[in-house]
């Protein structure tokens, strides 16, 4: 099929929620704790000393991004162990104050399949469900809660589409009814892994119990993360063994990640309201060109603004399947992500997109763009170059016409 | 002792292999990239699909034989226009439109060219046709996109159908031979055979890619016969 050729082809990364690179300040931090830097920071010895203080330092740095004390924070193992701690810790430890749980159905795997094991062990998840945008309304949450409620989790900002929840607004609910029920649950955790780029991450503003952040998503490196915990919440550990992170998360630290993860958290959040505006202007670009230049599109999620990742560009193009997409955008070298269930493991398409009620073949045709540092409008542009003419081809072989309803798409046949 | 190695950088052979044992499986990525998720013959049907419905084509192209098929998997969807010879009984053109992955692409680009190449494949022989020969004819899949190579021969049995009913006989149509194990939840073996294609491995897979409750007792050794039939079938 006539598909344009470029004289040149470059990479393109479009994909920063999946996860980003290391920027060369990270690095260089992180370097002297590969190769001269490598004691065990349990040990007595000055090497060691050095290590442990580098970790204390790093402890610091996290804690000053998210206004709290160095005692509050856990360094883990990533966000996915970071969801974990949080959610079988609280479980287990409060297990017998109460065995029911307040979600919502679009939270990261992380979450929902924490939450899908536990209720083999008798406990009771209640999902509530959220908008057409993916924001759930904080009454709904506190409706939800019950006596027996010990736990609520809602993500920040969702990887998918970009919603933004109402963080502060549910932390404050939750205080209100804690106050006039006179109860110290239920305890409330917030995966902020996309948001810790762009939001402030304030947990005495965010009135969160537990947040979940970690490096790979923010230009620090992978397999680090860290949990804060406020004082006083009762949880266990997860992960036995020498008792490092005051025993709530033993194993010798990773002390290049743990320094890294602290040196770009610390970047992240000085240059948040920036890069805020950067990104947006690049992302708002690639949609304006998209309802140009290809029909049949549709913009999955918050419009651009204040309950939108300003970085999520998230697009369902009618009738043409995500993998597909992909496969010839590699061609190219352009690296994006896409709903589909063909790509899926399960085979289920996007949790996401279904969870927003919209139907099944709207997640087919979704795709996510998502920038970050290193792009630029120059990125859309060469992205456009061949964009339009992919679905074009697509779309040819596609025998699926979709047509743009309000709840269910219809399915015509050609 | 010689070194066999000359260069460090291993030239990735461009030739196309077909696959002798479709069990392996098929995952052709390398560390430097170099490799695709399919193989080159998957990759050459993707990108350079044969004999699809072009834009514009759908009213010129003459057919006696139109199957369309969807499957609940994960949403793809098929459509084959076939032109066959009433006399010869061969298929002497077709066209197909696929809503779907790579290797759905790919899959119904590859049985397109096997049923016209030759003069064109009888109808009896295109009958008999596996989905295992389309595998084969394409080099392999992975195994969780095994499934997307199995909605190609059904869209082929329904167009035939769809020609023997056009010229009157009935009775050669071929009745989908779907029997009902599961009465009250209505679960046939072709759910099943569907349902262990989309990687249903054991009971509670089953339930779950069937959005069914909880299966009648008694046919539960039947269920679970069908189970590991079909799973041997496809990827034993
Ligand atoms: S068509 Fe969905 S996985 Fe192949």
């Amino acid at each position: 099929m006539p598909l344009p050729k470029l004289k040149k082809v470059r990479d393109v990364y479009l994909d920063h929620a999946a996860t980003t690179y290391v920027i060369p300040a990270v690095a260089k931090a992180m370097a002297p704790y590969i190769e001269t830097n490598y004691a065990n920071p349990s040990s007595l010895y000055r090497l060691g000393r050095i290590n442990n203080g580098a970790i204390n330092d790093a402890r610091r740095t996290i804690a000053q991004g998210l206004g709290t004390m160095p005692d509050t924070i856990v360094f883990t193992a990533g966000g996915t162990e970071s969801d974990n701690l949080a959610i079988f810790g609280v479980a287990k430890a409060n297990a017998d104050r109460g065995k029911h749980i307040v979600s919502i159905g679009i939270e990261h795997h992380a979450v929902l399949h924490s939450l899908r094991e536990l209720k083999k062990d008798g406990y009771e998840i209640t999902f509530v469900p959220v908008d057409g945008e993916g924001i759930v309304k904080v009454e709904d949450i506190v409706a939800a809660i019950r006596p027996d409620t010990i736990l609520i989790t809602v993500m920040f900002a969702n990887n998918e589409v970009g919603t933004i929840e109402p963080i502060a607004d549910i932390g404050r609910a939750i205080l209100k009814y804690r106050q006039t029920n006179k109860t110290i649950y239920p305890y409330f955790h917030s995966d902020a892994c996309q948001a810790a780029g762009y939001l402030d991450l304030d947990v005495e503003k965010l009135h969160v119990d537990l947040l979940t952040i970690n490096g790979g998503k923010i230009y620090g490196p992978k397999g680090v993360g860290a949990l804060y915990i406020r004082r006083g919440v009762k949880i266990r550990p997860m992960i036995w063994g020498g008792g490092q992170e005051r025993a709530m998360r033993s194993g010798t630290e990773n002390i290049s990640g743990i320094v890294g993860f602290a040196k770009a958290f610390e970047l992240a959040q000085t240059s948040r309201e920036k890069e805020w505006k950067r990104v947006l202007e690049i992302a708002k670009y690639l949609w304006e060109r998209v309802q140009k230049e290809i029909p049949k599109v549709r913009l999955n999620g918050p419009p651009f603004g204040v309950n939108r990742l300003p970085n999520n560009v998230n697009i369902t193009f009618m009738d043409v399947e995500g993998e597909a997409m992909l496969l010839y955008l590699d061609e190219y070298g352009i690296m994006a992500s896409t709903g589909s269930a063909c790509t899926s493991t399960s085979l289920e398409p996007s949790h996401v997109i279904t969870g927003m009620g919209l139907p099944y073949e709207y997640a087919h045709g979704s795709m996510r763009f998502t920038f970050g540092k290193r792009n630029t409008k120059a990125d859309v542009d060469y992205l456009m170059k061949v964009f339009p003419e992919i679905v074009r081809v697509l779309r040819e072989i596609s025998p699926v016409v979709l047509e743009e309803g309000k709840k269910h798409a219809k399915i015509h046949q050609r | 002792m010689p070194t066999k190695t000359k260069s460090k950088i291993k030239i990735t052979n461009k030739k196309v292999v077909q696959k002798k044992n479709l069990k392996e499986e098929v995952d052709v990525r390398t560390p430097d990239g170099g490799g695709w998720l399919y193989s080159d013959i998957v990759k050459d049907h993707f990108f350079n699909p044969r004999n699809f419905m072009q834009y514009g084509e759908e009213e010129k192209f003459k057919f006696n034989g139109i199957g369309r098929v969807g499957s609940p998997a994960c949403g793809d969807e098929m459509v084959l226009w076939v032109q066959i010879d009433p006399k010869t009984e061969k298929i002497s053109q077709c066209r197909w439109r696929t809503f779907g992955c790579g290797s759905a692409i790919a899959s119904t680009s590859a049985l397109s060219e096997m049923i016209v190449e030759n003069s064109g494949m009888k109808i009896d022989e295109a009958l008999k046709l596996k989905p295992q020969n389309i595998l084969e004819r394409l080099g392999g899949l992975p195994n969780r996109k095994v499934h997307c190579s199995v909605l190609g021969d059904k869209a082929l049995q329904s167009a035939i159908n769809d020609f023997f009913r056009n010229t009157a006989q009935h009775s050669r149509v071929q009745t989908a031979g779907a029997k009902v194990i599961d009465k009250e939840l209505n679960v046939t073996d072709h759910d099943i055979e569907e349902a262990v294609l989309e990687g249903a491995q054991n009971l509670e897979d089953l339930q779950h890619k069937l959005k069914v409750g909880v299966f009648n007792k008694e046919v539960i050794p039947q269920l679970e016969d069908l189970l590991r039939f079909y799973n041997e079938k496809y990827y034993g």
